[in-house]
């Protein structure tokens, strides 16, 4: 079953005062994600992913096509009892506390005044606000607020959660800490959608994605297809290595390529053909020591890279400059 | 009316912690000073002074807060996009709108309920430290439960100004919803001259023209017997009710039109 169906969406928007120019944010996106998958939404600045998550939180209207979430209609009353929503860039009322917030917003979705406590102290716990969730929220800095925007957007325990950009602001321990949430949502049967830049975060979490650029779908589906999971080479890290004997192997096909990185140690590429255990073993004799072997693939960031750029190609042919 | 009553609650929450009610400590002091100051008038022509500041200042400190207040409303939950997440929760826009409105509503009327009790105990003292001969000689005693009547359709016209200024702040910058809230407040003050202006001009497009407005734009006028009650001129029951009736179905028909408004709205 479908948690959300995206059919033809289009926005177009008119800009400017005196000459208004239809500018296109999203043209005839169609897109469908499973119930309690993790869907990455992934595209570059202005690309139409808030646009998109505006449209299905009714924050804007389409100009034409449809969205539905959990098979309603988005917008509509009984579905915004059952999903969350993470705005990009955050922002609440900076003259109540976190505790409060959530609280109002609890309120909102009908809950009683102490389930509404016992909601409110429990996420801000599973986000990691600790004594600061008394303080108001004029005095919490980007990373606080988005873990009390993840908080918010979860005070009604939703069957579908929308994030845009949830890593946005968040130290290295803030990133790991909301990856394993919405590793936790997803085995809870949550259904996951959320936006980002962060292409690694992407590849940790999501079964599925959709790349967007210029406001049109341009790849999408499961990660194991769109990375195909194909080793090009491998990538050897050695210490203790001999200048000469680095050299040496350099010259022959063992080797492909060498970085050195400091503190003695090698990146070095090994083609495919080549076993690299046997590479290793001949290092090894040689007095290095090894520190990881890892397989060359391809990642989310080349898919992304490639793409956007081919989609970027081909609306230059699409509409030459003058 | 569950989630009107939650944002209600939350913007007269905001207003408190906004420290708006500070106002109230401002209205106190210039009552309880000019009462002083006056003390040293002629008898019996200072009560009819502070009955005139205390409402005209019931009147502007309210006024005030309407504008001031009311114009950002829903402008500063746009800019700020907290109404991101707000309008993701189970409400309706038009909930929105109507939960604003009550939360100011809500904070107008404790303010002007306070104001009356101070504006009050001052007139009971100002009284109380009167001799008999003088307060015989007054037109209305000093604590006249006619003001309430006045200050009920002030209360009314406050509601009514709360409202367009909420209903601007739904499509404009703060700036342009105050410019276009006073200036109907203004304009709502003459409203009466327009009716009569087939008088002064001859023009049949200008009189119809000015006939129109007259219907369409709030009559504020209607709401001020400021005047009468001070001078103690009976003002009927019937005329409170029915300028208290035009106020609130004003009141309605400017909110469902915020509410139109807003609801069509996109938040780029």
């Amino acid at each position: 079953m479908n948690a959300i169906r995206i059919e033809a969406l289009t926005k177009r928007y008119n800009v400017g005062f005196w000459r208004p120019r239809p500018y296109l944010a999203l043209d005839g996106l169609t897109l469908q994600v499973a119930a309690g998958e993790v869907f990455g939404f992934l595209g570059p600045n202005g690309s139409g992913k808030t646009t998109t998550l505006k449209l299905l939180m009714q924050l804007i209207f389409p100009t034409s096509g449809s969205a539905e979430i959990l098979g309603r209609p988005a917008g509509d009353a009984a579905v915004k009892r059952r999903i969350g929503y993470l705005p990009e860039h955050p922002y609440f009322y900076d003259y109540l506390t976190a505790e409060e917030l959530l609280a109002y917003f609890a309120g909102l979705f009908g809950y009683a005044a102490a389930e509404r406590r016992r909601r409110a102290s429990a996420l801000l716990d599973e986000v990691g606000i600790g004594a600061e969730r008394r303080f108001p929220l004029r005095k919490f800095s980007k990373g606080m607020l988005q873990r009390v925007g993840i908080a918010q957007a979860l005070i009604n325990d939703p069957d579908v959660v929308f994030f845009d950009e949830p890593m946005s602001g968040l130290d290295p321990l803030g990133r790991r800490e909301i990856r394993n949430l919405i590793l936790r949502l997803r085995d809870r049967g949550c259904t996951v959608f959320f936006s980002s830049h962060v292409l690694s975060d992407a590849e940790a979490l999501c079964s599925r994605v959709a790349i967007l650029a210029g406001g049109r779908l341009i790849a999408g589906g499961p990660l194991s297809e769109l990375l195909a999971f194909q080793v090009r080479g491998w990538e050897l890290l050695m210490s203790g290595l001999d200048a000469a004997v680095l050299e040496r192997f350099r010259s022959g096909p063992a080797i492909t390529g060498a970085t050195p990185l400091g503190g003695g140690r090698f990146a070095l590429e090994l083609p495919l053909g080549i076993p690299p255990e046997r590479t290793l073993a001949e290092l090894v004799a040689e007095g290095a020591q090894l520190v990881s072997l890892t397989p060359i693939r391809d990642t989310l960031e080349d898919v992304f890279v490639e793409r956007v750029a081919a989609a970027a190609r081909s609306r230059r042919l699409e509409h030459p400059q003058p | 009316m569950r989630a009107v009553r939650h944002i209600a609650v939350n913007v007269f929450r905001e207003s408190v912690r906004d420290k708006v009610l500070y106002s109230l400590v401002l209205f106190a002091v210039l009552l309880i000073a000019t009462s002083y100051l006056l003390g040293q008038l002629t008898a019996g022509q200072d009560i009819k002074i502070i009955k005139d500041l205390g409402l005209a200042s019931i009147s502007v400190f309210g006024l005030l807060i309407a504008v001031f207040i009311g114009i950002g409303l829903v402008w500063k939950e746009v800019e700020r996009r907290s109404i991101y997440s707000l309008l993701a929760k189970p409400i309706s826009r038009a909930e929105f709108v109507l939960g604003k409105y009550a939360g100011l509503v809500l904070t107008l009327l404790v303010n002007i309920g306070v104001m009356t009790i101070a504006f009050y105990a001052v007139l009971v003292y100002l009284g109380w430290r009167e001799i008999p001969e003088v307060r015989e000689a007054w037109p209305a005693p000093a604590a006249d439960p006619a003001m309430l009547g006045a200050i009920g359709l002030i209360a009314i016209e406050l509601m009514l100004v709360t409202a367009i200024a909420l209903f601007f702040s739904t499509f404009s910058s703060p700036f342009l919803s105050a410019v276009l809230t006073l200036g109907l407040w203004v304009v709502g003050h003459f409203n009466a001259d327009l009716r009569d202006f087939e008088a002064v001009v001859e023009s049949r497009p200008a009189v119809w023209l000015a006939r129109t407005l007259y219907y369409v734009l709030p009559n504020f006028s209607a709401f001020d017997i400021k005047a009468q009650v001070v001078h103690a001129q009976p003002v009927g029951v019937g005329y409170l009710a029915q300028t208290a009736i035009y106020g609130l179905v004003y009141i309605a028909l400017v909110l469902v039109g915020a509410a139109v408004v807003f609801s069509r709205r996109d938040f780029k």
